[in-house]
């Protein structure tokens, strides 16, 4: 353990060719391992397995495959770890015998395309975001968006909803909260990995072809993860959080978000969505990983453990450098007492 | 002396033969197992299909067919609204890429310049080769901008109070939707029959066309009279192997089709393909009815297009009896 820590230590400071060095004698007890699943992640693990080969010679091969398929492989003992956006309930943890934890929390950010209306300009509290993905407000000049944003010139635009068309774990997290704040979205819409969208939507494959559809249609609504709605310069919405503050997505809004989050409870996945910090997005996530608590392979079991542990506790600024918030610091703590159960 | 190099040669030949036999008959079952696989495989994704959607048959019975549901929340599905979109692209498609290719087929048969002649039969041959993704990633980020912007208000404008032409031509005016859909799955099924068009009016016998020309013909009339009549089986054939690339194209149609399960009667309304569903929902599909309802709508795409083959296989035959009478 002592050795480990050192070796992170240096390797925090040092230089590519000092770590090719220490990868040079690590590589002797080197376990490869592989893991599936979600494609939210998949950036900041690839980013991670490529740091971590670096600094110990190990191979960490990651498959973005969709949050379904990295649970359906995990169960079926084809992989060493699987990765989920939406996570798995206490009874589904217990009946299939995995260990379930945070790697990275990120935050879906809602975008829209009006002309004349900058970045950051357009406001919306949770209710009147709930009415116009449920339908129900099918003008950008209605009274309801109006109230909100006093000053700002709203065009007489019919309103297109951009959704995914293929089932995902953002779809997931946007329609959970949407439902928070509106029994009428629950109801019409539900809250899941796909929904009944209501009739003015367009569906895109993949957070890019979200993106693309709202860059390409005037008057669009959609929701992307925030790594995507950044690349493609789309203009985000101002929310209202609990408190009553209208925060912008970033990272200091997340890691806000992300401080008040308490973890502690069987399985890790606590409701993100809403929290009281003044300065909290209101729309943010962890994404997880699963492991085995009894009847995986021991020692590529323990590669696992020691991957993640090299990288909550070394990849916090490559999570932050991809729009990604790294868990704090209290919560990795969590994790790595969490993960003492994968055998 | 040389009696027995005579009965030497003859044994050797005799066993030359067996070898040869022998030979063939490696050769025949080789060639047999091979055949074989390929009915196996067949029989087998048959059989999975079924298997596998066994269960949405049996929840939803038959009425899967025509149930305009697809809902997962609610877990209810039906197949009416992916069959629609499927059957609607195809056939738009195809409206569009006939004409199209058989001018094409046309002008580099009987009216080309002979250097240009393959130059152009070449590139018509390279956008057959074209991958799908590119023609949907073409079609959503070029296509549909400038469709949305030159294109669409302007059809509203001309048929937007017409009756019937107004109700297809509804809607805001996004780009993508099943008209998209339809113009880019044109594109790409007009090299496949232009090509086949092309190849099949090149086997027309030069001494047919030329006794009627000489008697007066103009070139419309010896393609219409001549050229069409002997090659219409081909052509058939043609256009039916367009057909059914269309129904089965995924990629393209999933970027341009909009993906929004419902049925509206307006040309501009997003809708959706059986195998833009397939594509969009597989990977994050739950265990269960879902699934199984994403089998079964495999299952009816093969059969639609097991039966697009047929109708052909039958007009084929049909043509080629009368032609033979």
């Amino acid at each position: 353990m002592f050795a480990t820590k050192r070796i992170n230590f240096k390797l925090a400071g040092l230089a590519a060719a000092m770590a090719m060095g220490i990868a040079a004698s690590a590589a002797a007890f080197a376990t490869d391992i592989t893991g599936a699943g979600a494609t939210f992640p998949y950036a900041v693990y690839t980013k991670w397995a490529e740091a971590y080969k670096a600094a110990t010679g190990s191979n960490v091969n990651y498959q973005g495959i969709g949050s379904s398929g990295g649970i359906k492989q995990i169960k079926a003992k084809t992989v060493d770890f699987g990765g989920t956006d939406a996570p798995l309930s206490e009874s589904e943890l217990d009946g299939s015998g995995l260990v379930q934890f945070p790697a990275v929390m990120g935050g879906a950010t809602i975008v829209v395309n009006l002309p004349g209306v900058a970045s950051g300009q357009l406001k919306l509290d949770g209710a009147t975001a709930a009415e116009i993905f449920r339908g129900a407000i099918t003008k950008w000049n209605a009274p309801a968006i109006a109230m909100l944003n006093p000053g700002v010139k709203l065009p007489d635009t019919a309103i297109t909803i951009v959704h995914r068309s293929d089932g995902s774990g953002t779809t997931d997290v946007v329609t959970h909260y949407l439902a928070k704040q509106s029994v009428s979205f629950m109801r019409d819409v539900g809250a899941g990995k796909t929904v009944n969208w209501p009739a003015n939507d367009i569906g895109g494959k993949g957070n890019p072809g979200v993106a693309a559809n709202v860059q390409k249609i005037v008057g669009a609504i959609g929701y992307v993860d925030y790594a995507d709605a950044k690349k493609n310069g789309l203009n985000f919405v101002a929310l209202k959080n609990k408190a009553g503050n209208f925060v912008l997505p970033n990272g200091d809004t997340f890691a806000a978000a992300a401080s008040g989050a308490n973890f502690k409870v069987k399985g890790m996945a606590p409701d993100l969505l809403d929290q009281a910090h003044k300065n909290a997005w209101p729309i943010v996530t962890a994404t997880y990983i699963l492991a085995y608590e009894k009847g995986g392979n021991g020692a590529q079991q323990k590669a696992v453990v020691d991957f993640f542990t090299w990288s909550l506790n070394n990849g916090q600024k490559m999570a932050d450098d991809l729009d990604f918030v790294a868990l704090p610091a209290s919560v990795v703590k969590m994790v790595e007492a969490e993960m003492k159960n994968i055998k | 002396m040389s009696e027995a190099a005579d009965t030497g040669q003859v044994d050797m030949h005799a066993a030359n033969i067996k070898i040869f036999k022998f030979q063939d008959m490696v050769f025949h079952k080789i060639t047999l197992l091979f055949a074989l696989i390929v009915l196996a495989a067949l029989v087998g994704i048959l059989a999975s299909l079924a298997m596998e959607a066994a269960p949405a048959f049996k929840t939803f019975g038959l009425s899967f067919l025509w149930s305009n549901v697809w809902s997962v929340p609610d877990d209810e599905f039906g197949a009416l609204i992916a069959i629609y979109g499927t059957v609607v692209t195809s056939v738009i498609a195809l409206l569009i890429a006939v004409p199209v290719s058989f001018g094409i087929a046309l002008f580099l048969t009987e009216a080309c310049p002979t250097w240009l002649r393959r130059p152009l039969g070449t590139a018509i041959e390279l956008l057959a080769g074209v991958p799908s993704i590119i023609y949907g990633i073409w079609g959503l980020f070029i296509f549909a901008p400038l469709f949305a912007k030159y294109v669409q208000p302007y059809l509203q404008q001309a048929f937007g109070d017409v009756p019937v032409l107004g109700g297809l031509v509804a809607g805001p005016p996004i780009g993508v939707g099943i008209l998209a859909a339809s113009i880019v799955l044109s594109l790409m099924v007009i090299p496949f029959i232009a090509s086949v068009m092309r190849d099949v009016f090149e086997t027309v016998p030069p001494v047919l066309k030329e006794s009627a020309y000489g008697v007066g013909c103009t070139t419309w009339e010896v393609v219409w009279n001549i050229v069409l009549p002997y090659t219409r089986v081909g052509v058939i054939g043609g256009i039916m192997l367009g057909l059914g690339r269309a129904l089965g194209e995924t990629m393209a149609v999933t970027f341009v089709i909009g993906n929004a399960n419902r049925i509206r009667g307006s040309l501009f309304a997003p809708g959706n393909s059986i195998a833009s569903v397939l594509a969009n929902e597989f990977g994050e599909a739950d265990p269960g009815l879902h699934i199984s309802s994403l089998f079964a709508l495999g299952l009816v795409l093969f059969l639609i297009t097991f039966i697009v083959l047929a109708i052909s296989r039958w007009l084929i035959h049909r043509g080629t009896r009368k032609q033979g009478s």
